[in-house]
């Protein structure tokens, strides 16, 4: 009797060791206070500023109806102003979220899993970005709404292995539609709001369902 | 009993010890500073633990200057990541015998 106790006990010890084990491994390798609340306004955003974007092209023929006419020249840094403005608006709100999660997490923001994240994630990013400026440049609009998704899908799908790894589906499935919006040329506008927009709203709440009203 | 637990390995059955082996399994290297925020040690105790596992040539010890400042980087030997796989896989049998 007395040596099966003791065994049960011992026993509880190493299964503890085992979930300490998978804790540290996990903490030390993936940052994980990613705020899904980001990912919920990020869409909000994306679908406010697609929204504008779509007023401004009514006129030039793009759905139906008859918006303002501005000249073309005015309307392309316009539409380049707006998604600058959405990205950057973005990134600040994901930064101060997840900070704040952090916090409350008591894991730190800097550290070598963070650090990784932010590279991996900005790497494919930041050359996403100057390809599209050279397409810009030769006049390639079309291909824009379809190169920022498969670059931004890219990214996320790169920066999984450093953070929750349901990141993951969400790059896969802003690279297919990507895909999907190149092949249905012309609806460049309509797939960019649902990528960036719809998806990051679903996959925040998710998130934040999930992880942070639980807490 | 005794036939069953005969394959733990006594260094790794410290909570520090096991935490630094975990931490550093799945990273090239860490440094010094990132296991005592991990494990959530004091310089001397992560020091001290560290020497152990140093003794038996379980970790590699790397030393050098960021900033003019030492930095102080480990890994896992061969060695050491093969003592830890089989005291792992000696956890894994104790748990799954009494289940």
């Amino acid at each position: 009797m007395r040596f099966k106790v003791l065994f049960i006990m011992t026993q509880k010890d190493y299964l503890k060791d085992i979930s300490e084990i998978k804790e540290i491994m996990n903490r030390s390798t993936r940052f994980i206070s990613l705020s899904g609340l980001s990912g919920i306004l990020a869409g909000t955003y994306a679908l406010v500023g697609g929204f504008i974007a779509y007023k401004l092209l009514v006129g030039y023929g793009y759905g139906d109806g008859d918006g303002s006419m501005l000249p073309l020249g005015i309307l392309e840094l316009v539409l380049i102003g707006i998604a600058i403005i959405i990205a950057l608006l973005s990134i600040v709100t994901a930064f101060f979220l997840t900070k704040r999660k952090a916090k409350k997490n008591n894991e730190k923001i800097w550290t070598p899993a963070s650090k990784q994240l932010f590279s991996s994630f900005f790497i494919p990013m930041i050359t996403g970005g100057i390809f599209i400026l050279l397409l810009i440049h030769r006049g390639y609009y079309g291909l824009i709404a379809p190169t920022t998704l498969v670059f931004y899908g890219l990214a996320l799908v790169n920066a999984s292995k450093y953070t929750l790894s349901q990141v993951k589906y969400l790059g896969l499935l802003e690279v297919a539609l990507g895909l999907l919006s190149l092949y249905f040329f012309g609806n460049g506008l309509l797939f960019w709001v649902v990528g960036f927009g719809g998806l990051h709203i679903v996959y925040g709440a998710l998130m934040y369902f999930k992880m942070e009203k639980g807490k | 009993m005794k036939n069953i637990i005969q394959h733990i390995n006594k260094l790794f059955d410290h909570r520090v010890r096991l935490g630094i082996m975990s931490a550093l399994m799945v990273n090239e290297s860490v440094d010094f500073n990132t296991l005592k925020d991990l494990l959530g040690v004091t310089d001397g105790n992560l020091a001290s633990h560290l020497k152990a596992l140093e003794k038996v040539a379980y970790i590699n010890i790397n030393k050098s200057f960021v900033d003019k400042k030492p930095n102080t980087k480990y890994s896992t030997t061969q060695l050491g990541s093969l003592e830890f796989k089989k005291h792992i896989a000696a956890l894994e049998r104790i748990i799954n015998n009494q289940t």
